[in-house]
């Protein structure tokens, strides 16, 4: 396995405790397609590694697998170090949440909305932390909101409390900004960099943007046709 | 008008089919006309329909001369037509073959099995055969708007349903709104012949009943028996039609496998 050396870590060294998810020889063909093929790499904790590439690299579907929405055709992946097939497939989603490129939101309310996975588990979210999260996502007093009356900036920050309310390890985030504007999009961008700050996050960002992958990356990883084609901070990878 | 031309009672039936069928090729090629192509599939169903019918009359003349326990073979091969026919609602859903024949046996069959046992249904086969192929017969229409709503919404709501999934959410309750939606639509149909019972709607058996002697106020009666009967294995095959398909479109990850297209960007 190739190891990435955080960008804040001066020794160089890597603990195998670090390594928060991994994957290992990742493949996942359909019919003659091969979308993702032969990837390892490791994700430490509280590192954010973006994943660029053209339309049609693999990027989505590469991402897709981490949280085992699709099953690979080969390899497997390593979350705090078990292969993810022993992990219960809802166990293993609340822990790696993901944050799609439409928010995707449950018709109703902010708050049924954030309280949607705890309730899974039985567990009823209460007033006090959802206002809690909607405080962190930059929405105090939405919890009553419809969503049906949000814009896609909002609607993308409730998606993001949503994901948050799991009390994820992991946040795969799938072209989160592409479908909002300028103003939104770095809206969402600070509020990433906050929210893997305050909750100790690790994040797999997959984007078309190359400046927003330099702007929030501590890594990046460039696909091609399902394969890496180059990995490392984003100024090497960028300017090699 | 073609009773005065044909005397023979074969040939006016043959000439009543041909304008019925004229009329419904009629449709098809006012339909073409405004893009909707029907005319194929009204003519093969037209042909399939006229040749199945003449040749369910025909096992029927041999049928209702042998022994009452033959009926239950009839029914079985009718469920099993039903079911053939049903699956291609859901196209793109694996096992739907399965499901079809499971989710009719069980609505219907139930039906069919319970209501004779208590005597509802006479277990002469002059009456186990047609009230029992009307039971089939709703039934499979039903497991077939069941499946071809789940399977529509589904594909429409990939986004919506993987969002719970990847929430934590069960297979089932990921689709839920999926599965209300789709049984309380194919039960339309059976609810409003029910509601229109006698005022927009006298089914072919109360006449049959009547032609065949019975008091009128007992035919009134066993229609509503009919469509009751219909309701419950119309609900019935419905219910389990969405537990089935629902069991067949994740994988035993809890992946959705019947999706639209693939994620490759």
């Amino acid at each position: 396995m190739g190891i990435w050396r955080n960008k804040d870590d001066s020794s160089g060294q890597i603990s195998q405790s670090d390594i928060i998810l991994a994957t290992e020889r990742l493949s996942r063909m359909v019919g003659c397609l091969t979308l993702v093929n032969d990837i390892t790499v490791e994700l430490h904790k509280r590192e954010l590694v973006a994943v660029v590439g053209p339309s049609g690299s693999g990027k989505s579907s590469f991402l897709r697998l981490l949280n085992r929405l699709d099953e690979p055709t080969s390899g497997t992946v390593y979350f705090e170090g078990l292969d993810y097939r022993q992990i219960p497939p809802r166990e293993l989603r609340r822990r790696v949440g993901i944050v799609t490129q439409r928010a995707f939101l449950f018709p109703g309310s902010v708050a049924e909305n954030i309280a949607f996975g705890p309730r899974q588990r039985g567990e009823d979210l209460a007033v006090e932390e959802i206002d809690r999260l909607l405080l962190q996502v930059g929405l105090p007093g939405f919890s009553d909101r419809n969503v049906a009356n949000l814009s896609g900036g909002e609607a993308q920050r409730v998606s993001l409390a949503r994901a948050l309310a799991n009390s994820p390890a992991v946040l795969l985030l799938d072209e989160p900004t592409s479908a909002l504007d300028q103003e939104a999009k770095l809206g969402i961008e600070l509020l990433i960099e906050k929210i893997m700050r305050q909750s100790q996050l690790t994040c797999v960002l997959v984007t078309h943007d190359v400046e927003q992958a330099a702007r929030l990356a501590d890594r990046v990883m460039i696909l091609e046709a399902g394969r890496i084609r180059r990995v490392g901070r984003a100024e090497e990878v960028f300017h090699a | 008008m073609l009773s005065m031309v044909f005397k023979d009672q074969l040939q006016l039936g043959l000439a009543q089919a041909a304008v019925a069928a004229m009329a419904a090729l009629v449709v098809a090629l006012l339909a073409r006309r405004r893009g909707i192509h029907l005319e194929t599939d009204t003519m093969v169903a037209l042909l399939r329909g006229a040749v199945q019918i003449v040749a369910v009359g025909s096992v029927l003349v041999i049928l209702l001369r042998g022994p009452r326990w033959t009926g239950v073979f009839f029914l079985a091969a009718m469920i099993l037509a039903a079911g053939a026919t049903s699956r291609k609602r859901a196209k793109g859903v694996p096992g739907a073959f399965k499901i079809s024949t499971y989710a009719i046996a069980s609505g219907a069959g139930s039906v069919i099995a319970i209501m004779t046992w208590l005597g509802v249904i006479d277990t002469a086969i002059t009456t186990l055969i047609p009230v029992g192929s009307m039971l089939i017969a709703n039934a499979m229409n039903t497991n077939g708007l069941t499946l071809n709503r789940f399977r529509a919404d589904v594909l429409a709501h990939t986004g919506e349903i993987e969002a719970a999934l990847a929430l934590g959410a069960a297979p089932k309750q990921s689709v839920a709104p999926y599965s209300q939606a789709s049984v309380e639509g194919s039960l339309i149909p059976a609810i409003d012949s029910l509601r229109s019972l006698g005022i927009v709607w006298i089914p072919g058996l109360m006449a049959g009943m009547l032609l065949s002697g019975a008091s009128p106020f007992y035919a009134a009666i066993y229609q509503f028996v009919i469509l009751a009967m219909l309701f419950a294995a119309s609900g019935l095959t419905s219910l389990v039609s969405t537990v089935l398909i629902r069991s067949h479109a994740f994988s035993p990850a809890e992946q959705l496998i019947v999706r639209p297209g693939l994620a490759i960007g």
